[in-house]
C-alpha cells in the first residue's frame, strides 16, 4: 500500500516535471529574439511577406499562445513533432535517422564505467587508511575532470602512431559490420565512461565505507566471517543500491558528452544533428531533440526510482 | 602529474577554519589550493606575463614545436601557444566564475525564498527547479545558446541558468532548519525585516556548504565552458579560448599536437585543482569523516 502511494506520488511528479519541461521546450521557439520566421528564413531574396505569413500559420505562430501550446503539444502526442524548416521532411524523421549511433554510444560508455567503476570503488575502499590513499583519491579526481573529449584526441595520436591501419574515425551500423562498428565506438565510449566511472568509483567506495560501520558487519565479524566473505557478501550488495540509483542520473551526463564527443570522432549521431540545426538555425529540430531527448532522461529516472523502491525494501516503510 | 608544482604554503587568510580540526588530508587541501592561488595568478596577470600578444601572428613560423622562444610551440597562424593559454585560462575562468556566482546569486535567493516563505512560494520556486533540473545539462545549454547566439555571453548565461536549480536546492534544506533556529525566531521577535534576517542570519551558516558546492560546480563549469567552446558555440575566434585551441589544434594534430594537448591539459588542471578543493573542503567539514 506504501509503496503504491508512493508510485502515485512519483507518478504525480513525474507528469509535473513532463508538462514543465514541454511548456518551456514549447516556449522556446517563441523566445528566440526577434522575428523567428524571418530569422529562420534568413536574408533570402526569395523571403516576401506571404511567405513568412505561410511559414506563421504553418507553425501556427498566427494563434493566441495558449491555443498555440494546446495544439502543440497534441500534435507532440500524436507523434507529429513539426517539419524541418530546410528539407520539410518531418524532424521525427531526422532524429530517428540520426539516434542510434548517439545511443549505442551512451549504452557502451555507460556498461564500460559500470564495469570499470565496480572493481575500482571496491579497491578505494579497501586501501583506506592505507599509504598511497591520497594517491589514489587524486587520481580518481583526475578521471573526474580530465575533458573527455581532450582524452579522445590524444587517444587519437597515440594509437595512430601505435597502430596507424586501425580506423577509428566515423560510424558503421552494428548489423552491417559487428566488429568494424565495435572498434569504431570502443575508444570513443571509453573516452566518454571515465568521468562517469570516476564518479561511480568515488560512489561505491564512499558507500561501501559507510556499509562497513554498520551493527550487522559487526555481528558478522563477530561471528567469525572472515573478512573478504564479509565484503562481498553483506557490504557490497548494500553499497550497490546507491550505486544504481546514480546510473540512472549519469545517463544525462553522457547523453550531454556524447554531442561532444561526436563531433572528436567523427560520429553521425545527435550532437552532429543538434550543432547542424543550431548552425542553419533549423529550431523545430532543436525543439524536437531537446524535448524528446529530456523526456526520455527524466523517464529512466523515473523507473530508475521504481526499481530502487522495489529491490530495498527500507523505501517502502 | 599534480605533483609538479610544489605545493607552496597557503596564506593564512585564505583558509577558512584555522582554528578548526586538523584536516584529514592535509597535502590535498594544501595542494589544491596552492594550484588554485597559482592558476587565478595566471589568469589575472596573464597580460604581464604573457611571453607574446595572444593575437600576434608570425607566419614564418608556423605551427613549431615547443622552444626557448615558444615554450610550448605556436599554432597555425604562428601564435604562442602558452600566451594563447595563459589568456584562455583568464576568459575561461571568468566565464565560469561569472556564471556559478550567477547561478549562486539566482539559486541561493530562490532556495532561501522558498525555505523562508514555505507553501505555495516554496511549492512554485521548486517545482520551476526541478522541471530546469530535468534538462540534460549540455543539453539546456545548447538550448540557450541556440537563442542567444553564440558568444561567450551567451556561454555564461547558459552555464548559469543550468546551475540555479543545484544552488536553490542545495540552500532550501539547510535554510530550512536554520529559518526555526532560536536566534531567527528572536530576530523576527525584535522586528528584523525578511530581508535582513535572510541575508544577515540564514546565509552566512551556509558558507561552508556554498564554498564547497561553489569549488565542485566551478570545477564542471569550466569542463562545461570548454566543451561548448569547443564545439564552437563559445567565445568566438580571435579571441583565445581553451576549448577553441583544443578544436582549432585538432586539425593540426598530426603535425603539430602541441596546442591541443597542452590546452586540453590545461583544462584538465583548472578543473583537477578546484575539484580536488571542494573535495578536501568538504572532508574537513563533514564531522563523520572526522571521525573515521
Amino acid at each position: 500500500m506504501l509503496f503504491l502511494n508512493r508510485l502515485r506520488r512519483r507518478l504525480f511528479d513525474l507528469a509535473l516535471v513532463i508538462i514543465g519541461v514541454s511548456v518551456l521546450v514549447f516556449a522556446f521557439i517563441r523566445m528566440i529574439p526577434g522575428d523567428a520566421v524571418a530569422i529562420m528564413l534568413g536574408s533570402n531574396a526569395e523571403v516576401t511577406p506571404e511567405r513568412i505569413a505561410a511559414v506563421r500559420s504553418r507553425l501556427g505562430l498566427d494563434l493566441p499562445i495558449h491555443e498555440q501550446y494546446i495544439a502543440w503539444l497534441s500534435d507532440v502526442l500524436a507523434g507529429n513533432f513539426g517539419v524541418s524548416i530546410w528539407t520539410g521532411r518531418p524532424v521525427i524523421e531526422e532524429i530517428a535517422a540520426h539516434v542510434w549511433p548517439t545511443l549505442q554510444l551512451t549504452l557502451l560508455a555507460l556498461l564500460t564505467a559500470i564495469v570499470l567503476a565496480i572493481p575500482l570503488g571496491i579497491l578505494m575502499a579497501r586501501i583506506r587508511g592505507r599509504r598511497g590513499e591520497a594517491l589514489v583519491q587524486a587520481g580518481s579526481v583526475v578521471g573526474l575532470t580530465i575533458p573527455p573529449f581532450w582524452l579522445g584526441i590524444l587517444m587519437i595520436l597515440v594509437l595512430s602512431s601505435v597502430a596507424p591501419g586501425v580506423q577509428m574515425l566515423g560510424y558503421v551500423p552494428f548489423l552491417q559490420d559487428p566488429l568494424g562498428n565495435l572498434t569504431r565506438l570502443i575508444l570513443p565510449a571509453f573516452a566518454l565512461s571515465l568521468p562517469i566511472t570516476a564518479n561511480l568509483a568515488r560512489l561505491l567506495r564512499s558507500t561501501l565505507l559507510e556499509a562497513l560501520q554498520q551493527d550487522y558487519i559487526r555481528t558478522a565479524r563477530a561471528k567469525g566471517m572472515p573478512a573478504r566473505r564479509i565484503l562481498y557478501r553483506h557490504a557490497l550488495r548494500n553499497a550497490l543500491i546507491p550505486f544504481v540509483t546514480s546510473v540512472g542520473i549519469m545517463a544525462g551526463y553522457l547523453l550531454g558528452g556524447a554531442i561532444v564527443i561526436e563531433q572528436v570522432f567523427a560520429i553521425p549521431g545527435l550532437g552532429r544533428l543538434i550543432l547542424g540545426a543550431i548552425a542553419e538555425r533549423n529550431y523545430p529540430l532543436i525543439q524536437a531533440t531537446i524535448l524528446l531527448v529530456t523526456c526520455s532522461f527524466v523517464l529512466v529516472n523515473f523507473i530508475v526510482d521504481v526499481i530502487y523502491a522495489m529491490i530495498d525494501p527500507r523505501i517502502q516503510g | 602529474m599534480s605533483g609538479t608544482s610544489p605545493p607552496p604554503e597557503p596564506p593564512a587568510a585564505v583558509l577558512p577554519h584555522r582554528r578548526g580540526p586538523r584536516l584529514p588530508a592535509p597535502t590535498l587541501y594544501n595542494m589544491s589550493l596552492g594550484m588554485i592561488v597559482v592558476l587565478a595568478m595566471a589568469a589575472i596577470f596573464a597580460p604581464v606575463i604573457a611571453p607574446y600578444d595572444p593575437l600576434y601572428q608570425d607566419i614564418l613560423a608556423r605551427l613549431k614545436g615547443p622552444s626557448a622562444a615558444h615554450w610550448l610551440g605556436t599554432d597555425q597562424f604562428g601564435r604562442d601557444v602558452l600566451s594563447r593559454i595563459l589568456f584562455g585560462l583568464r576568459s575561461s575562468l571568468m566565464i565560469s566564475g561569472g556564471a556559478v556566482f550567477a547561478a549562486f546569486l539566482a539559486g541561493s535567493l530562490l532556495g532561501l525564498t522558498a525555505a523562508y516563505y514555505k507553501g505555495w512560494a516554496d511549492r512554485i520556486i521548486m517545482r520551476l527547479m526541478d522541471v530546469l533540473f530535468a534538462f540534460p545539462v549540455m543539453l539546456l545549454a545548447i538550448g540557450v545558446i541556440a537563442l542567444l547566439g553564440p558568444g561567450a555571453t551567451p556561454t555564461a548565461t547558459a552555464i548559469g541558468i543550468v546551475y540555479t536549480p543545484i544552488f536553490a536546492r542545495l540552500l532550501r534544506g539547510p535554510a530550512l532548519v536554520v529559518a526555526e533556529s532560536d536566534y531567527v525566531l528572536n530576530a523576527r521577535a525584535i522586528g528584523a525585516s525578511d530581508a535582513r534576517i535572510i541575508f544577515l542570519h540564514i546565509l552566512p551558516n551556509l558558507v561552508s556548504v556554498i564554498l564547497v558546492q561553489f569549488s565542485l560546480l566551478l570545477s564542471s563549469a569550466i569542463l562545461v565552458e570548454a566543451s561548448l567552446s569547443f564545439l564552437g558555440l563559445g567565445t568566438q575566434p580571435p579571441v583565445p579560448s581553451l576549448g577553441m585551441m583544443l578544436s582549432e589544434g585538432r586539425g593540426f594534430l598530426f603535425l603539430a599536437p602541441w596546442a591541443a594537448v597542452f590546452s586540453g591539459f590545461a583544462i584538465l588542471i583548472v578543473a583537477f585543482a578546484l575539484n580536488l578543493f571542494g573535495d578536501a573542503l568538504r572532508d574537513e567539514l563533514d564531522p563523520r569523516l572526522r571521525q573515521a
